[in-house]
């Protein structure tokens, strides 16, 4: 499951392929969409809920207060029914699908960060599989180079500043905007079967805001 | 419907994070989290500071629950949660956590409201509650006076705080008086070494208010007139009384707190008083409380300090109440609701708790 996008999404995945997957986009009802998209996936998989022997789930980065609900829900989930929680790097998962839509060569995912800023990172793409280039960082998108600017781009980097990010990888403007749960499952099998480390550590790359009384400086 | 259904309830409202079970009327195990020294340093809770916190503690205190309490997740019967009011950021991680639970296990959901769970959770320290009860709700984050006659289905705002919350006043008036946060606890070790020598106001009790304010509280005169005091004291040159003002100030609150509780029961012909909130913890208020019930042939009823502020258990007594009287579980699409009501009831206006429902 991955809510650090604009998409509420789950999916199942039976560690060769996906079974269901269900998205919604409604970047403000995170807590009431999730747990009925679980059951329902489930249900369209015809998998119970004690069949599942691992869940995955998206770290961000993404706006904090959504992501927090995909977070503690794999991981309430998981701690009850005694299984593993793996986490994937949201801006990994939207790497993955562009990859495995045939893109060949450097590619660079721009999420909505809001504050006008975007969630980014670069990632190379060869063969269906990917390569990240960057550590996943916030910053507003002119501050991104040029050379940056001009890469292929997917997430909703592209439609919220199209002056800014103005190459698309999908020119319609409706492809690969958003994280497919599918896709994260799929990264995450493949991880689990490798082997590798996988924290559920979330990506908030902000501090929070707070102010200190008498001291008016932005702790940020 | 069940005897004694295990319950494991889930409170995240504000800057606690707290996981408790019970057995039908029986607390297995309290556990709690706070975030509380993260905050000091703002003099305030800080959203966002709860909010990532409630995330790191969740899991561990739900399994820290269900140790110390020996039971196992797949043993329960139902889940609660307290869906509102609150911090809307951290209301949504425990909304997110029991809704996770619930799918995972097969159990129900009960969506609570906190004020109401800070009622029922005195059914597991003092046994059923009387029908109908009055509860005065004094915290950080609410003044409330609700006369409750039935704490799962039925409760009215008799009155609350027309400005700040008589905890809030407490965290206020320790900053002008150099305690650190929260204020409660230092004013009140404070006071013990004072003299009440300071006539402070008591908000809303002129008879004019009284007609119109009659259960409503209001502290932000209060805090000022403390602050004003200190500065000309300031100003002066004179060394600031801290002891003396803290008693003085503490007096006031406590004193008005108390007459509009028992007025209320009195007016309202209930037999039973229950006092809870953080504030509820204050030596001086338990103390003047009890003087005025038992003058005023009430019983008073309040919860150990450790179960009048936010907790996991008074969530899960709730729901096992919820349970045991039938009430219809909630929707896997229950919202966390901010601002659910009960808090911002017109005054004196009778309004039914909805616990049932997710509008
Ligand atoms: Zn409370």
């Amino acid at each position: 499951m991955d809510t650090a996008t604009s998409a509420i999404t789950v999916a199942v995945h039976d560690g060769q392929r996906v079974l269901t997957s269900r998205a919604a986009v409604d970047a403000r009802r995170h807590t009431e969409l999730l747990a009925p998209m679980l059951v329902e996936t489930l249900t369209a998989a015809g998998t119970g809920v004690e069949e599942v022997t691992h869940v995955a789930v998206g770290t961000g980065p993404g706006p904090f207060t959504g992501l927090r609900v995909g977070l503690v829900t794999a991981q309430t989930f998981a701690h009850a029914r005694g299984i593993g929680v793996h986490g994937v790097c949201s801006l990994d998962a939207l790497a993955a699908a562009a990859a495995g839509q045939g893109h060949e060569g450097d590619l660079l995912v721009a999420t909505d960060a809001r504050r006008k800023e975007v969630y980014w990172a670069r990632y190379r793409c060869a063969d269906g599989g990917v390569t990240p280039l960057d550590e996943p960082t916030v910053t507003k998108p002119a501050d991104l180079p040029e050379e940056v600017r001009s890469l292929p781009t997917v997430g909703r980097g592209p439609l919220i500043y199209p002056e800014l990010l103005a190459h698309p990888l999908d020119p319609s403007g409706t492809d690969l905007l958003d994280v497919d749960a599918g896709v994260l499952a799929a990264v995450a099998a493949a991880r689990i079967d490798a082997g590798e480390a996988m924290p559920v550590e979330p990506l908030y790359l902000r501090r929070p805001d707070a102010v200190a009384p008498g001291a008016p400086k932005v702790a940020r | 419907m069940k005897d004694a259904p295990l319950v494991l309830g889930i409170e995240t409202s504000c800057d606690e994070t707290g996981v408790g079970i019970v057995h039908g009327t029986d607390l297995l195990f309290d556990a709690i989290a706070s975030s509380v020294d993260e905050h000091a340093r703002f003099g305030g809770v800080v959203p966002e500071v709860a909010s990532r916190a409630h995330l790191e503690a969740m899991v561990p205190t739900i399994e820290r629950a269900c140790r110390e309490a020996g039971v196992a997740l797949s043993d329960l019967d139902g889940i609660s949660v307290t869906a509102g009011p609150g911090l809307a950021g951290a209301l949504m991680v425990g909304v997110a956590s029991a809704k996770a639970l619930a799918v995972a296990l097969g159990v129900p959901l009960y969506g609570v409201n906190h004020l109401a769970s800070h009622v029922a959770v005195d059914i597991v320290e003092h046994g059923p509650l009387p029908e109908p009860t009055m509860a005065m709700l004094v915290s950080g984050g609410h003044s409330s006076l609700l006369l409750v006659p039935d704490v799962t289905h039925d409760i009215r705002s008799l009155g609350s705080t027309i400005d700040d919350a008589a905890g809030e006043a407490f965290d206020k008036v320790a900053r002008v008086l150099g305690l650190p946060f929260p204020g409660g606890p230092h004013i009140d070790r404070a006071a013990t070494d004072g003299q009440i020598t300071i006539d402070f106001p008591r908000g809303l009790s002129s008879r004019k208010d009284m007609e119109r304010h009659r259960f409503d509280f209001s502290f932000s005169g209060l805090k000022t007139a403390v602050t004003r005091w200190v500065q000309a004291e300031q100003a002066a040159g004179r060394d600031v009384p801290v002891a003396d003002v803290a008693a003085s100030f503490q007096e006031a609150v406590v004193d008005i707190l108390t007459r509009k509780a028992v007025l209320a029961c009195t007016e309202h012909d209930v037999a039973a008083l229950q006092v809870g909130g953080g504030v509820a913890a204050n030596s001086r208020l338990r103390a003047m409380a009890q003087q005025r019930c038992d003058d005023a042939g009430i019983q008073l009823r309040v919860p150990r300090p450790g179960l009048c502020t936010d907790n996991g258990a008074m969530v899960a007594s709730l729901g096992a109440q919820m349970m045991m009287k039938g009430r219809p579980a909630s929707d896997l699409s229950l919202p966390a609701d901010s601002s659910l009501p009960v808090t911002d009831v017109r005054t004196g206006l009778p309004v039914h708790v909805d616990h049932d429902h997710a509008h």
